[in-house]
């Protein structure tokens, strides 16, 4: 379906987030001798090999020991360092969540959590291992930045442009091999949504890889005269109100879309900031309280209403709502 | 159920790597390593050593209850549940497909039977373990609770928290297996954390330890597994450190981290197949 239609981005090659964070890391361990990288067994996983290869006096094997890896990185904080850990996204948040809150949100140290296999498309292990709550626990917590970009190029960027930034980050991306449709030399700002495409009907606030889903989205709408605006919140922490309010004042709905629960998502923040300044309809696109299962990606994502089409339908809603 | 030869042990135990690298080879994802591996010891169990009834039922009063916590080695599990009478081998079909009973980690959301608690997440299945079988003991129900880990997996924390526990409770109708493969994902576990004497470590901690140190030789894994229950219910928790090797039964895939989590090709799995003869039939 993708052929037929008049996409605004396109995409000539498709490469895995968790690559982007990879090569990332190695660039920002380049420009910056303080990075240090640690992981819980997972370093092929995460793509941290490239850096552990070139600064192994550097990069630290905890064994698969994540709670203790958290308070590692706490500490190697107090020296300077800027820790970036590795692990699945449900071992990063959950697994470690006190740990976490005590000795690095609360504590206030610069700890980048890096979190791969994030979501349904890490596909096939199933529910074990794809977390769906992750946003909502790590946004909850304060002065915690979170972060999920939405292919390789923007994942590389985010990775160099969190090694500059004083303050634990979260920063989430996955394992399917997904469409490249932004540019390799963007520039990264945390907290800055980036509109996309311009639109009067409604607006669609994605993040992560449903982002792609949002561009294919908006042009099956256009292609039946609806005019979707889509804005890219590879930030959903701290949110970009000031963009959201903006796009909605002009098109008076929304959809949001993400890889997440409903609950706690972007999905939430976007709700928030709509009914304290601006009540308007809101659809959401996400996994509406249910666990994942094992399958392919994209059945998972077309099982748990996550793709372009829903994304679709949810426009056709809530501008119905309107 | 009539006891089973060490002959016939073994022949279960060739179909039981024959369905594991099928099952992984069909969808291209899955852990074929640790299930080789543990082949012998998954079907010593339950073929020979439990008292189980595969007409499912989550409680399992008055039956031995087993528990993976190293869940990735879904494949071999799911074999023996199969090829026991759990649910039919065809099954197997959908190991890792969508809307499947057979998740690539044992879950119970779906109703698996044999399954009692969710695993993949690593170092909580011993806890789990050690709670059935104090539930066990507070009904004087007199059946044993088996838990197998892995040795990579001793890295985590919990493990200790609830190794403590174990000893401090007494819990001695429990019996703990770890999957001494010496290897993990990212390599050697000397490599990526060394454990250095899980013996000492848990005689330490107050439990009973069991060397098994043949553990792809079926003989072996019984007699271990016997002894086991003869050291069980005397005041101290009970560990097998079962020595085996990663990829055993397939000359290609054995003792190394490599086939710890990827599927062999359709070359490859022909290959194997090649080795393992098939005695029960194919699914
Ligand atoms: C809490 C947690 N952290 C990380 C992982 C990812 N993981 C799956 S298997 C594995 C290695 C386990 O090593 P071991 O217990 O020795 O099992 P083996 O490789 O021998 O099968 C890791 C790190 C996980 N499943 N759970
Ligand atoms: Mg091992």
């Amino acid at each position: 379906m993708e052929k037929t239609l008049d996409l605004k981005f396109n995409y000539t090659e498709k490469k895995d987030t968790r690559s982007g964070f990879g090569d990332g890391f190695l660039e920002a361990g380049r420009r910056n001798p303080n990075v240090v990288g640690l992981c819980a067994d997972l370093i092929g996983s995460l793509k941290m090999g490239a850096f552990q290869k070139e600064f192994p006096e550097r990069f630290f094997q905890t064994g698969i020991a994540e709670a203790n890896m958290m308070g590692i990185a706490a500490g190697m904080t107090i020296n300077g360092k800027i820790p970036f850990t590795g692990t699945f996204a449900n071992f990063s948040t959950g697994r470690v969540y006190d740990q976490i809150r005590q000795s690095i949100a609360y504590s206030g140290k610069n700890v980048k959590i890096c979190a791969s296999h994030a979501g349904l498309t890490l596909g096939e292990d199933g529910a074990t291992h794809q977390i769906l709550e992750d946003v909502g626990m790590m946004k909850m917590l304060p002065h915690m930045t979170v972060i999920n970009p939405c292919d390789y190029n923007q994942t590389k960027a985010a990775t160099i442009a969190i090694a500059d930034y004083e303050g634990p980050v979260y920063l989430r991306f996955g394992r399917p091999s997904w469409p490249i449709f932004t540019d390799p030399a963007q520039k990264f700002e945390i907290g800055k949504a980036w509109k996309m495409i311009e639109g009067t009907d409604v607006t669609i606030f994605a993040t992560g890889h449903l982002v792609w889903e949002a561009v294919v989205a908006e042009a099956m709408l256009r292609s039946e005269g609806i005019s979707a605006e889509v804005i890219n919140i590879h930030t959903i922490k701290p949110l970009d109100q000031e963009a959201i309010l903006d796009s909605v004042a002009k098109t008076g709905c929304a959809v949001t879309a993400e890889e997440h629960q409903y609950n706690g998502g972007l999905g939430d923040s976007v709700a928030q900031t709509l009914a304290r300044h601006n009540p308007a309809p809101v659809e959401y696109v996400g996994v509406n309280d249910s666990f994942g299962e094992s399958g392919t990606p994209t059945q998972l994502l077309d099982k748990y209403g996550l793709d372009a089409a829903n994304i679709v339908a949810a426009a056709k809603k809530v501008l119905a709502r309107k | 159920m009539e006891k089973k030869s060490i002959e016939q042990l073994e022949q279960i135990a060739s179909q039981v790597r024959r369905d594991c690298l099928r099952m992984v080879h069909a969808v291209q994802s899955g852990h074929p390593g640790a299930s080789l591996g543990c082949t012998e010891f998954f079907t010593a169990l339950y073929f020979d050593q439990l008292n189980h009834d595969p007409n499912f039922n989550m409680e399992g009063k008055g039956e031995d209850l087993f528990f993976l916590s190293n869940g990735h080695i879904s494949p071999v599990w799911y074999s023996v549940l199969s090829r026991s009478g759990y649910f039919s081998p065809e099954e197997m079909n959908t190991f890792r497909k969508l809307n499947s009973r057979l998740q690539g980690h044992p879950a119970t959301e779906e109703g698996l039977p044999g399954i009692r608690i969710a695993s993949g997440s690593l170092g909580q299945g011993l806890s789990v373990a050690i709670g059935a079988a104090q539930a066990k003991k507070i009904d004087g129900d007199k059946s044993t609770v088996y838990v197998l880990m892995g040795d990579g997996e001793q890295e985590e924390g919990q493990i200790w928290e609830a190794a403590m526990y174990a000893a401090h409770w007494k819990v001695d109708n429990l019996i703990a297996t770890i999957d001494l493969n010496r290897q993990q994902i990212d390599g050697a576990t000397k490599d990526i954390m060394n454990l250095i004497d899980l013996r000492a470590k848990y005689e330490s901690f107050g439990w009973e330890v069991n060397d098994i140190f043949q553990g792809n030789d079926m003989k072996s894994v019984v007699e271990g597994l016997e002894k086991a229950k003869g050291l069980s219910r005397q005041g101290k928790p009970v560990l097998n450190l079962l020595h085996t090797e990663m990829g055993f039964g397939v000359d290609f895939m054995v003792g190394t981290h490599k086939w710890h989590g990827i599927a062999p090709s359709d070359e490859q799995l022909a290959e194997a197949l090649g080795q393992l003869p098939e005695t029960l039939g194919d699914y």
